[in-house]
């Protein structure tokens, strides 16, 4: 159904004086027809319903509020976040210009446009064969940890039992900087991919480890009574209430071990790698070539930042039900009257 | 009692796993609630406490903070196994939680990661109505069509008729409400009073009210039970003989909010 004319009417109204205040060339006017909101039911205008009260009014007016709030929400949402971009683009036209007027060393800082040529070459020379071994290991090694730190994180998170055997232990083990398992790898596993994966599985477990045993241990218990009073059996109960409960906590441990998974990824190839960006960076260290160096920190942050969206992506379809400054957005707001 | 089997030449391979029980009668209540002792440590809340409901009967409980009210209805619904006494529903021994009791919190307590209709039929024993039993507690409550809402798009308001229209989805014998109106503002409470007594006409169940608002326990109650600190001392009880349906304004509900008032004050004193 269409928004009630006189909600649009306010609300353009209140968008055309904000508009003049910050100094915003005018937009084209809304089309009523185009606000349309199919998830809701129909709701009377506002005025209709103060002229006949019902036994709803109170609670129709908040739909109404709402229904326009998310109307505008989807408005603003509508397009793809370009401010974002602004700052890493602005930068490496300082960065570019200020190398070209020959304000910085090239050889110590070569331009951005020497890296992407530097990109270019390599490609023939088997760079998606480094970004694959990486990713592969990555993955693999966050997998294996991430595994591990899920059933590691439940089983503290849901017996309390268990929490009071294993989590000091947990505790003191994440308090060791994970850097310092490596000599310990390479003297039980060699020097080949075991090491690599298995640095990484620990770089990531705890991160996981932590957000599931939190996610579950602080779980509400007043929701868990509700659950009690339908006598839930265990499982039940895990998967109706505490999983979902749970997985907010659960996605950041999911989110903060898989960056720790890249940086262990890029310290295991660091020490000892025939291929990966690991590997690259070395190659340029040794070299002497910067644009190397720089290239395959370009390349880190991509893909970091390619892993951690994905993630994020995941997390706003599956969270869309947080009633959070995040997801007011999302769906349309909560309504604004009681 | 209609889903109850009454026939006592039942079949015996019925399905129904409720065994048969004879309708309530006042020798026979619906819910017998016998507390002999609830402590907290040392601390003892209930002595000797005894309850009697029959069908579509409202009892209110009103008293201080602290005397027990809360309490009580946790026992009743089995969510606080750690007492000396009995609770008997429908004439049977109950031990631990049981879909025959519903119970409606103070806050509405709704899973915000289920739709309003799933919250309504989170009961794991769903039966196969389930859809349209929603349906049709949604229109009781008057949220009909807003069933694919997540709780956070809700007022305070239609989040309380969804914790309502939830603690009646099994078809409870025994609604249980905390304090269910409080968190609300004034006029949405006169809404939802409304509401409660509608649906006790309705579905014919029994009532536990624990409430602050006296004018509440007047408006809705048969009976008001008046709790004092003192654990020992058994509860006043004040019957509310007025005909429904019931005006706010009536002279003689007006009076026995005030006679309600002096109680409490009375068992505040002690």
């Amino acid at each position: 159904m269409a928004v009630p004319s006189t909600e649009i009417d306010v609300l353009q109204a209140e968008s055309e004086a904000l508009d003049a205040l910050v100094g915003h060339p005018p937009r084209r006017r809304w089309n009523p027809a185009l606000l349309v909101c199919a998830d809701l039911p129909p709701v009377a205008s506002v005025g209709e319903l103060t002229r006949e009260p019902t036994r709803a009014q109170d609670e129709s007016q908040a739909g109404a509020a709402s229904l326009s709030a998310g109307a505008t929400q989807r408005l603003n949402r509508q397009g793809w976040n370009w401010q974002g971009l602004a700052l890493p683009v602005a930068l490496l036209l300082v960065w570019e210009l200020s190398v070209r007027a020959g304000w910085v060393a090239a050889r110590l800082l070569p331009p951005p446009s020497d890296i992407a040529q530097t990109l270019i070459e390599l490609g023939p020379q088997g760079l998606l064969g480094h970004i694959a071994t990486s990713t592969a290991r990555v993955l693999t090694g966050y997998g294996l940890g991430a595994a591990l730190g899920i059933a590691a994180g439940a089983l503290v998170g849901l017996s309390r039992r268990s929490a009071a055997w294993l989590n000091p232990s947990f505790q003191a083990l994440r308090a060791i900087p994970s850097l310092a398992w490596v000599p310990l790898l390479l003297l039980w596993l060699g020097i080949d991919e075991a090491p690599k994966l298995a640095l990484i599985a620990i770089g990531a477990f705890f991160p996981v480890y932590m957000g599931v045993s939190s996610g579950f241990r602080d779980v509400d218990r007043k929701l868990i009574e509700v659950a009690r009073l339908y006598r839930l059996s265990a499982t039940a109960l895990v998967a109706r209430v505490l999983l979902p409960a749970a997985l907010p906590a659960v996605l950041t441990g999911l989110r903060n071990g898989l960056s720790l998974a890249w940086m262990f990824m890029v310290a295991a190839e660091l020490i000892a790698a025939t291929r990966g960006l690991g590997y690259l960076l070395t190659d340029g260290r040794e070299t002497g070539r910067a644009d190397l160096v720089l290239a395959a920190i370009l390349l880190l942050a991509l893909l970091g930042k390619l892993s951690d969206s994905a993630v994020q992506w995941a997390e706003s379809r599956l969270l869309a039900w947080r009633d959070t400054f995040d997801t007011l957005g999302a769906l349309n707001s909560r309504p604004n009257a009681s | 009692m209609s889903s109850l089997p009454h026939n006592t030449h039942q079949v015996e391979t019925s399905f129904d796993t409720r065994p048969a029980a004879p309708a309530a009668t006042p020798e026979r209540p619906l819910l017998d609630v016998h507390v002999r002792r609830k402590a907290f440590g040392q601390r003892t809340v209930l002595n000797d406490f005894r309850l009697r409901l029959q069908a579509g009967e409202v009892v209110s409980l009103i008293g201080s903070s602290g005397c027990g009210k809360s309490t009580l209805l946790r026992i009743i619904a089995g969510l606080d196994p750690d007492y000396e006494g009995s609770v008997r529903v429908n004439g049977l021994d109950r031990w631990g939680t049981t879909r025959d009791i519903g119970f409606v919190f103070q806050e509405p307590r709704l899973f915000p990661w289920l739709s309003v209709a799933d919250n309504i039929a989170f009961d794991p024993e769903r039966p196969n109505d389930a859809r349209q039993r929603v349906e049709t507690l949604l229109q009781e409550v008057g949220l009909q069509g807003l069933g694919q809402r997540l709780p956070k798009q809700l007022s305070g308001g239609q989040a309380q008729r969804v914790a309502i229209a939830r603690g009646l989805f099994t078809h409870p014998l025994v609604l249980l409400l905390d304090e269910p109106f409080s968190a609300v503002d004034a006029l949405t409470r006169l809404k939802l009073q409304e509401l409660l007594s509608n649906i006790v006409r309705e579905h014919r169940v029994a009532v536990v009210l624990v409430t602050h608002d006296v004018e509440e326990a007047a408006l809705l109650s048969d009976r008001v039970l008046v709790l004092d600190n003192q654990a020992g001392n058994a509860p006043r009880e004040l019957p509310i003989a007025l005909p429904r349906p019931r005006e706010r304004s009536d002279a003689a509900l007006a009076a026995l909010r005030h006679e309600l008032l002096l109680a409490l004050e009375a068992a505040h004193a002690l």
